[in-house]
């Protein structure tokens, strides 16, 4: 996840931060929290998928790289407010979770869910990326010069 | 002429019946499920999901487990699949220079920003068969090092500085879609790298070779090879901008190529580009040779009829699927096709036969 994202707009952060939660984690943690309140569908959980795109030479202009799954869904809580989810993968109860979180975000149990949900999410994802940096730096090479020639 | 049979029904039932029976195997041997398939096979998981062009670890493990093994088969089943999904939109390109780097080498400068990183390579094992691994055993977990968020910038950015690299200029247009529209001669670069990095591993490492070897030959160093996971990003329309809807592991190749210069273009440093779907280091590196192979026109080079020149032969024969659809239909039935085979080459006997008796009375 970009941290930039965070600064510029929470919303964009936390649906970012749901969409890459492990399966399962966020319904865990938000069932922990929190009863789940009413809701009705706008779009029922729907299975589809996203083309991914690249640049040529990293920078230059975009191509076709090939699909991803994704799962899509949208709902409003019995008070008005309006969740949508777009998450990797085929997890309809996944996607509901993260619709549920980003409506009831919008409410005044915004602040709970911060500590109780996202908070331990975002600690969790951080983790994970470090855990594998820090395998990954332990592969780095550290050139030491044996002989040189000129002597 | 066309001629209904019928009558091949139950040995089609059967047949299937004894396929499901073959691909489980000896039943006293433990069941492989799909998460260690995608966990303990993830190299062909991934394989799969770049020709299959559908990145989704669990289909993919699914896929290989369905085709008992054969990955061509497997790639087949994704194919079919993707095409049963809606598509919701086109990601915004991903950041590579934002990737969180399992593995990032560089084959034309030792000391660069953000280091020589190894990852989990075969590279330097001895392709000795490890027997510990036929007994059980726990893997040590492998050694970490503290590290600082590195800033880890492509090779080619150095290069461009000095100006001895050409630049591969950004641009917005929309890329066109070989899953929408057929693929179309002359095909522009965005077409030929959507060809590429869903075309067959062999075929391409292939004709890769063949650039190497001296047909087509372009000198290339790999300037850059990074793998790791890259953040994608989609507009979503009832929002109104875009968010993080997950995550796809990637292999990058730039290669960084001589160019004594053209009647167009300066003597500088010219590229290839390779981006595959997970960790697809052979395919990708693969995939940057034929690029660059195949850019020889707008870089003014001479066309030395070499094939991995040639964009039509490349890239009508680079898709396994188109491919083996075609290679495998002709052993269905033919029979009266070669009905109406057999009757001209006896007419034709017949007609040899005659002329010879006639011959011979005269």
């Amino acid at each position: 996840m970009k941290d930039t994202l965070i600064e510029n707009n929470p919303r964009q952060a936390w649906m970012s931060l749901l969409a890459v939660a492990p399966e399962g984690r966020v319904a865990t943690l938000l069932d922990a929290a929190q009863e789940r309140p009413a809701f009705t569908w706008l779009r029922a959980p729907e299975i589809g998928s996203t083309m991914v795109r690249g640049r040529a030479g990293a920078t230059g202009a975009p191509f076709n790289l090939g699909e991803m799954t994704v799962t899509r869904c949208a709902l409003t809580l019995s008070t008005g407010e309006v969740g949508h989810a777009y998450i990797q993968g085929r997890r309809k109860v996944d996607a509901e979770a993260a619709a549920l979180m980003d409506a009831m975000m919008q409410t005044t149990l915004a602040a709970r869910l911060r500590t109780a949900v996202l908070a331990p999410l975002e600690t969790e994802v951080k983790h994970a990326k470090s855990t594998r940096a820090a395998k990954a730096a332990a592969t780095k090479v550290d050139f030491f010069t044996m002989a040189r020639g000129e002597d | 002429m066309y001629v209904a049979v019928k009558g091949g029904e139950r040995a089609i039932e059967n047949a299937h019946a004894w396929l499901a029976e073959e691909r489980r195997g000896d039943t006293d041997i433990a069941e492989l499920s799909i998460a260690q398939i995608r966990e303990q096979l993830s190299l062909a998981v991934n394989r799969v999901m770049a020709e299959g062009s559908l990145y989704d670890p669990d289909l993919a493990a699914l896929a290989i487990k369905q085709a008992r093994g054969d990955l061509i088969e497997a790639i087949f089943l994704i194919r079919a699949y993707r095409t049963t999904l809606p598509r919701f939109g086109a990601s915004e390109p991903v950041d590579t220079g934002a990737m969180a780097c399992d593995r990032r080498i560089s084959a034309t400068f030792k000391d660069l920003p953000g280091g020589q990183v190894l990852g989990p390579t075969f590279d330097y094992t001895h392709r000795l068969l490890d027997f510990k691994l036929a007994a059980d055993g726990d893997v040590p977990e492998a050694p970490s090092r503290e590290t600082a968020a590195d800033c880890v910038p492509h090779v080619t950015g150095f290069l461009n500085r000095e100006g001895l690299i050409e630049e591969a200029p950004y641009d917005d247009a929309p890329p066109p879609d070989l899953t929408r529209e057929p693929l179309e001669m002359p095909a522009e670069r965005a077409l030929r790298l959507q060809a590429l990095t869903r075309a067959d591993e062999g075929f391409t490492l292939g004709l890769a070779y063949s650039t190497q070897r001296g047909y087509a030959r372009n000198h290339a160093f790999v300037g850059e090879l990074r793998i790791g996971a890259v953040p994608v990003e989609m507009d979503i329309p009832e929002l109104g901008f875009a968010v993080e809807i997950g995550e796809v592991t990637l292999t990058e190749c730039e290669t960084v190529n001589q160019f004594k210069g053209s009647k167009t273009e300066p003597p500088q440093f010219t590229r290839g580009y390779g981006l595959v779907f997970g960790q697809t280091e052979r395919k990708a590196i693969s995939m940057a040779l034929v690029d660059r192979a195949l850019r020889w026109e707008e870089l003014g080079e001479d066309n030395v009829g070499a094939p991995a020149q040639d964009a039509e032969f490349v890239l009508y024969h680079a898709d396994n699927i188109q491919a083996t659809g075609f290679l495998e239909h002709i052993k269905l039935p033919h029979y009266v096709d070669f009905q109406s085979e057999l009757e001209l080459v006896r007419k034709l006997r017949r007609e040899a036969g005659a002329q010879q008796v006639q011959e011979a009375a005269e």
